[in-house]
């Protein structure tokens, strides 16, 4: 049994961006949105792997990518030993019950029109043919008390509009857990609730893991949440990995000047601490022309001319730790001397 | 002058349903100080966003402002006429909101939205006027004049952000109201908006009403914070003494479940329930049900919303023991 349970080898989804007519008959070149650019880590069984980033950096779209919900342009994502695309059709659907999702809009993710017991029952009657109704529907019972969703019975029937959104959250979560997956992607599960809910699906999330064995893929835009759940956490911008590594480690000795903008920037909730870190200039560029080198360049406060505008920085270990990866020219390989910081 | 800019006294808003009258704002009284950045927080459904709209008598049918007094600026706006209420809306009280590509018109460049607004309001200026109002007040706010004959789609959601401001602004704004102005924009954006806010207050000596749900962002920039639930005013005070010494638990509760990137080790604090159907709130206190102090008189009677400590108001049965025991 392979210690990795995801491993995702140098993956890159370019989108084409749609072209007008006239650029199509004149042969304009084709663009592209590098959504993701050149990705590689793995994700070990039994971890939460934290996925964190901007809006636009590309961290859902790897969430799809590992799910195989899109195919990839370049690289692989292999799961537990097998490269997903390398799998039919017929083959990735099997697979799927191994793997599930959860949105960050539940209300979206969940039909109308099915109660909470048919929502959760429904993965189990494609997965699991072999189930007799009574067999399924006993499952379903459990999996609504597993999710603290008590008593069963009394959820069973309602409909998605008759509960709350922490409660309709909770439902997501058991439709996913009743093919007893290996892999959660989680993709901003949180960012709807309300802050007194947060805390109860955080736990609920942690408590089905210790249970299930489970494995997360934890997506968010939010770091303070993400310090309170991951085991190791990369930082994506525009597409690319700055910086992975164990959370304690990137949180408290970020080196990337990114992790430390987005770790700065980021409120705290007491007033005494009021933010003094000057922020980068700008936002966010374009991916459709990303800039050359090192993406962050043009915002970056340390950014050198002549390697950081030209050189693509690759992810290289911080002071010999290889858990603990950063890619900076200023801050690993052989340009460190010139980091006007040091 | 007075140092109280806008006074809510006892505003009571409804909306009425098929099921019933909603009571979304009840006995809600909350002063705002000339100069200050007052916080206003809760979870979504608390009333906080309709207080914000019945500040500028914004509420509209189902819903009514069913009671109460609204005082701006020494004037009771409760008495004003339509006409004099659409002057004073995006005239002394400017409002800024979550989406601003909803806000902004998505066919008109930037500049044609701030010389509507200042020509709407101010007929006699003419249009070159105007443009130079607009341009030099855009700068002011970090975009380049070049940016003002841009369509909003060309804009990226920060600069949006900053264009709504600065159209809440073009008129001589005293209050501005900014309904979760960073909720759709990303921590960096996030964090500047915020210094930007705090440099305008200065600058335009602006007050500034900021509701939101995000417990760091009213940290980070208020001078006093008030926080609702179900519909009531739970607390309100200075935001050092709020944040260091909650006097009401649910209070207490929802600035312990916030997740802190800063504190080493501690652990969320889970609430129990969720906040109530406002159709059929609890008897008594509303937050007796999911608080961790609950006493009997708390399911029975309403507690007073009055000061326990300086400057520190609520409205929990904790504090008002003297009361109970008087009988």
């Amino acid at each position: 049994m392979a210690e990795n349970l995801v491993e995702v080898v140098g993956v890159t989804k370019w989108f084409p961006v749609a072209q007008g007519f006239i650029d199509g008959i004149t042969g304009a070149p084709k663009q592209y949105v590098r959504a993701v650019d050149g990705v590689t880590f793995e994700i070990r069984k039994g971890e939460v792997f934290g996925l964190a980033g901007e809006s636009g950096s590309g961290k859902s779209t790897v969430g799809r990518l590992v799910l195989r919900l899109h195919d990839v342009t370049d690289g692989k994502v292999v799961f537990d030993g097998v490269d997903l695309g390398s799998l039919s059709n017929e083959e990735m659907r099997r697979m799927r019950h191994r793997m599930q999702v959860v949105f960050q809009d539940p209300l979206a993710s969940l039909n109308p029109r099915m109660t909470v017991g048919e929502t959760i029952e429904h993965p189990a009657r494609i997965h699991m043919p072999d189930l007799s109704d009574e067999e399924r529907h006993a499952r379903v019972l459990q999996m609504l008390e597993q999710v603290g969703m008590t008593p069963a019975e009394f959820f069973y029937g309602k409909y998605p509009h008759q509960i709350s959104g922490g409660q309709r959250q909770r439902v997501v979560f058991a439709r996913g857990m009743i093919t007893a997956p290996d892999l959660i992607v989680a993709d901003e599960p949180i960012a709807m609730a309300d802050v007194s809910v947060r805390a109860l699906l955080l736990d609920l999330m942690m408590q089905l893991k210790a249970e299930f064995d489970l494995t997360y893929l934890f997506i968010t835009h939010d770091l303070a949440t993400a310090k309170y759940v991951c085991d190791r956490i990369a930082i994506m911008y525009l597409g690319k990995i700055v910086e992975i590594g164990p959370l304690d480690v990137v949180f408290s000795d970020a080196r990337h000047p990114y992790t430390r903008a987005l770790l700065d920037a980021v409120p705290v909730p007491d007033p005494k601490h009021r933010r003094t870190a000057p922020l980068p200039a700008g936002e966010i560029p374009n991916p459709i022309n990303p800039p050359p080198g090192c993406n962050f360049h043009p915002r970056c406060p340390i950014a050198q001319a002549g390697i950081c505008d030209g050189i693509d920085p690759v992810l290289l270990p911080v002071d010999g730790n290889t858990e603990h990866l950063v890619s900076c020219h200023l801050r690993t390989g052989e340009y460190q001397d010139l980091d006007p910081m040091r | 002058m007075d140092d109280v800019l806008y006074s809510i006294r006892n505003l009571d808003v409804r909306y009425a349903t098929r099921f019933g009258d909603v009571l979304a704002v009840e006995d809600v009284s909350l002063d705002i100080r000339r100069g200050e950045i007052l916080g206003l927080v809760g979870e979504s459904g608390c009333g906080k966003s309709t207080l914000g709209k019945a500040i500028m008598r914004l509420i509209r049918t189902p819903g009514r402002i069913a009671g109460g007094e609204l005082w701006f600026d020494g004037n009771d706006l409760m008495t004003y006429s339509d006409k004099q209420m659409r002057d004073v809306r995006g005239g002394e009280i400017g409002m800024v909101f979550q989406d601003p590509m909803t806000s902004l018109n998505p066919v008109q460049r930037v500049v044609e939205h701030l010389t509507e607004t200042i020509r709407t309001h101010e007929p006699k200026v003419s249009d070159l006027a105007a443009t130079a109002r607009a341009e030099e007040l855009v700068e002011k706010l970090g975009i380049r004049r070049e940016r003002l004959d841009d369509y909003p789609h060309q804009l990226s959601g920060g600069m949006r952000q900053r264009v709504m401001i600065s159209l809440a602004l073009a008129l001589h704004t005293k209050l501005l109201i900014a309904d979760e102005p960073t909720t759709s924009l990303d921590v960096i954006v996030e964090a500047k908006f915020l210094d930007l806010l705090r440099e305008l207050r200065d600058e335009f000596d602006l007050t500034i009403l900021m509701i939101t749900h995000n417990i760091g962002v009213v940290a980070e920039v208020a001078d006093r914070v008030a926080v609702m639930y179900a519909g009531r005013m739970a607390e309100v005070g200075d935001v050092y003494s709020v944040f260091a010494n909650p006097k009401h638990p649910y209070t207490t509760g929802l600035l312990s479940s916030v997740p802190n990137i800063d504190l080493a080790e501690h652990d969320l604090y889970k609430m129990e329930g969720s906040p109530p159907n406002l159709l059929r709130p609890p008897t008594g206190c509303p937050f007796h049900p999911r608080c961790p102090k609950a006493m009997e008189v708390c399911a029975r009677e309403l507690p007073v919303f009055r000061e326990v400590a300086d400057g520190q108001s609520t409205a929990c049965w904790l504090y008002n023991e003297a009361e109970v025991s008087n009988g």
